[in-house]
């Protein structure tokens, strides 16, 4: 039944890149998009870092994950945000956000949706649980 | 009340073990649940019989070991676990290796899921 599907949110406030913990932790959510979960995403401080589009890892000789970000939404991970105040303190705007996918109708690109902490804290409030990385 | 546990970080290095063990001890204490405690990131380093800690340092591994004993259930991350060279072979008794799937179970079963870690 719809209503004991647990919602659950991850938490991405780490830079991408230093640790492996964005990293693992994007395998942990598309592992759990395959369960009957209700999925959120939010980027937050460093984390949104993690969602700026034309990020090269090449120089630091590690497997990037920027193209398994971009399909997000092919893994059925539609609800993914971004706290505006993290993103405008590190100078980035709405246009340095990758393509999390396209709309299956219309086939617009989809983007993190950017809100502010207030919404973040309500959406919060409505979790089962919440998993940080 | 139902709770489980993950740890994202490495024995020794980082409190995160130690606050985690502490934690599960007085929550049982109080009577509430453990679901499961699951080891993630460099956090599959907790198990490995492999270690062995000064003599009159406490003994990480076979800490947890004793706890799998009293029936909770140790699950260590399998991707993560592999990326470390960390295998069934050298794992303490009482705790399993599977995959990610069993901490969506205890992120869904539990009441709370509480995380050490940075």
């Amino acid at each position: 039944m719809a209503e004991d599907i647990k919602k659950i949110m991850f938490t991405v406030r780490k830079p991408p890149h230093g640790t492996i913990y964005v990293y693992e932790g994007l395998e942990v959510k598309l592992i759990m998009a395959a369960y009957d979960a209700d999925i959120s995403v939010v980027f937050m401080d460093d984390g949104v870092f993690a969602v700026k589009k034309g990020q090269d890892t090449k120089a630091l000789g590690i497997k990037g994950f920027e193209a398994t970000y971009g399909a997000l939404v092919d893994y059925e991970i539609t609800k993914v945000f971004v706290d505006r105040q993290s993103m405008e303190e590190r100078g980035m705007t709405e246009e340095d956000l990758l393509v999390i996918g396209e709309d299956e109708d219309t086939e617009e690109p989809i983007k993190p949706q950017v809100v502010d902490s207030d919404e973040i804290a309500a959406m919060m409030a409505e979790q089962h649980n919440i998993l940080a990385f | 009340m139902k709770l489980a546990v993950c740890i994202y970080e490495g024995p020794y290095n980082h409190a995160a073990s130690d606050s985690a063990y502490n934690f599960i001890q007085a929550a049982v204490q109080k009577g509430h649940e453990i679901k499961g405690i699951f080891f993630y990131h460099d956090g599959v380093y907790n198990v490995t019989k492999l270690m062995e800690p000064p003599q009159d340092d406490r003994h990480i591994a076979n800490r947890w070991s004793a706890l799998g004993a009293t029936g909770i259930d140790i699950v260590v991350c399998i991707a993560a676990a592999k990326r470390r060279g960390i295998v069934d072979d050298v794992l303490v008794p009482n705790v399993r290796i599977s995959g990610l799937g069993q901490l969506t179970m205890m992120a869904i079963e539990a009441d709370r899921l509480v995380v050490f870690g940075d």
